[in-house]
């Protein structure tokens, strides 16, 4: 199933690794802040319920 | 219907949440169709073996690396002018996007050139610019995290992004003056301007395309985060107040 | 103008200006890089344009955070923006007299350093001249940074990470300048591009930096 990549497995492979790490990294990091995110946004909005409600 | 009418930041989120799911799944879907068929049914090239795959990383990475620059350069501008915040804080979104594509655009390039060159690093034109590229990415990032107050550290990195632009530009110019009278011997250009075959050149298109949604999927994700974390940061001060 | 220039330049002068500062540190780095690379004297005789200006480019670079960091202590620079002077005045008035007390000294003193590194005779004249031509951009640049971090706690990395990005062109064509020009090639492109940064510099960065200290003086 993989092509015969001749002489140049290793920089192929590696320029493929690298950058599919990266992206996936990037991709989990932002999802992963977002949730963050609307958590942190979520319980300050309670506790500011909590104070005027 | 005017396009400012979303720089609300609560309207932004509202409308654009329920398209988030279909980029991201259009990203994911175009990016592997891309780089499958680029990887695995297209022919080596006669003179740059099995490298020429890495092309389908290369040029969509280092293609988003400017442009994403220039998002951000527009965003700032708009910010500067017409004070709206979701405008400032998509700049900072984009960063860290920015950041990963020019790396990846420097290690596949970089990597692209060890057969040709043998070592795993030239300072060839187009990957020192993107090395500096790489910087001012950094720097503009650094300054946002520095700075405390929101709206400050928007004005401040607008400024820097404009003229951290027209110095980039001239470090174009600079770079390519200076590595005149280097010998580098390739001529075979890195460049993908030069004459692609179709066979190449269809899944990189698709390889482009998958890259640009990635890219939009991850701004909007993340100008929500930054606009729910603004909001949040209001908040406290509010009630502390 | 010319009354904000000499107090600046009076303040830079006086103990704690930290005027000799950049210069005991453009000694030090020169030393220090045969230290580095061995002593051989045909390499250093190579590198030598390109250390000197990279060393001089890190002295400038010591004594940024101080042209706005004593206006912003002493609470004086409030009192800067709202004076008759327009505020890009003063952004062009610190970044010369920034030149006059740290560029300018680097320039004269690097004809000393060059014999230190072996410098070829026919480069001396070159060294001088794109010293002379780029240090006024890396102050202004420098000014335009200074500018942006001013009042940050530990503001001087930052800074330092915001400006040297910036140095790039001015670097690349005042090297290229007295290499080429030592080597008895025409080094008159390298000098014009270099000369054309410096007078841009100058035009559009005065704004910038305005810009950024209205922004901190919010």
């Amino acid at each position: 199933m993989m092509p015969d990549l001749g002489k140049y497995v290793v920089e192929v492979l590696s320029a493929y690794a690298v950058s599919i790490v990266l992206l996936l990294g990037l991709v989990w990091v932002s999802v992963r802040a977002a949730r963050k995110a609307r958590e942190t946004l979520a319980a300050v909005e309670a506790r500011k319920e909590q104070r005027d409600g | 219907m005017s396009i400012w009418e979303y720089a609300n930041p609560k309207k932004f989120i509202a409308t654009t949440t329920p398209v988030l799911p279909w980029v991201m799944w259009a990203a994911a879907v175009t990016l592997v169709v891309g780089l499958v068929w680029g990887f695995f049914f297209t022919p080596d090239d006669y003179r740059q073996g099995s490298t020429v795959k890495i092309f389908y990383l290369h040029v969509p990475a280092a293609m988003m690396a400017i442009n994403i620059w220039v998002m951000m350069l527009v965003t700032s501008l708009i910010w500067l002018i017409r004070r709206h915040h979701v405008s400032a804080l998509a700049a900072k979104a984009a960063g860290p996007i920015g950041i990963v594509m020019t790396l990846i655009a420097l290690f596949t390039g970089a990597v692209w050139g060890q057969p040709i060159w043998g070592t795993w690093w030239v300072w060839d034109p187009r990957l020192t610019s993107f090395l500096i590229l790489f910087l001012f990415y950094l720097g503009y990032m650094a300054l946002w995290t520095a700075i405390e107050d929101d709206d400050t550290a928007a004005d401040l990195t607008s400024v820097l992004c404009i003229v951290g632009s027209v110095f980039a530009v001239l470090s174009r110019y600079a770079v390519n003056f200076w590595n005149q009278g280097l010998h580098q011997g390739a001529s075979l250009s890195l460049d993908a301007e030069e004459n692609v075959a179709d066979v190449f050149w269809y899944p990189a298109l698709v390889c482009i395309a998958g890259f640009i949604l990635l890219f939009v999927a991850l701004v909007i994700l993340r100008t929500h985060t930054e606009i729910r974390l603004r909001r949040a940061r209001a908040l406290e001060t509010r009630m502390r107040a | 103008m010319i009354a904000l220039l000499k107090r600046d330049l009076a303040l830079a002068v006086r103990a704690g200006g930290g005027f000799g500062l950049g210069l005991a540190f453009f000694l030090i780095v020169i030393v220090l890089v045969p230290f580095g690379v061995g002593p051989q004297a045909e390499l250093l005789t190579r590198i030598a344009p390109g250390i000197l200006w990279v060393a001089a480019l890190l002295a400038a670079l010591l004594s940024l955070d101080r042209i706005f960091a004593l206006d912003h202590e002493d609470g004086s620079l409030p009192l800067l923006a709202t004076s008759p002077l327009p505020l890009e005045a003063v952004a062009l008035v610190k970044g010369v007299a920034h030149w006059i007390t740290t560029g300018l000294p680097l320039t004269l003193a690097a004809p000393a350093l060059g014999f230190l590194l072996n410098l070829q005779p026919s480069a001396y004249g070159f060294l001088l001249i794109t010293l002379l031509v780029g240090t006024p951009a890396l102050s202004m640049i420098g000014t335009f940074g200074a500018a942006l971090t001013v009042g940050l706690r530990r503001g001087g990395l930052l800074l330092s990470l915001l400006v040297l990005p910036l140095y790039i062109p001015t670097l690349i064509f005042g090297a290229e300048a007295v290499r080429r020009g030592a080597d008895g090639f025409s080094a008159t492109n390298a000098l014009v591009l270099q000369g054309g940064i410096t007078l841009g510099v100058f035009a559009f960065l005065p704004f910038a930096t305005a810009a950024a200290l209205r922004v901190n003086l919010r």
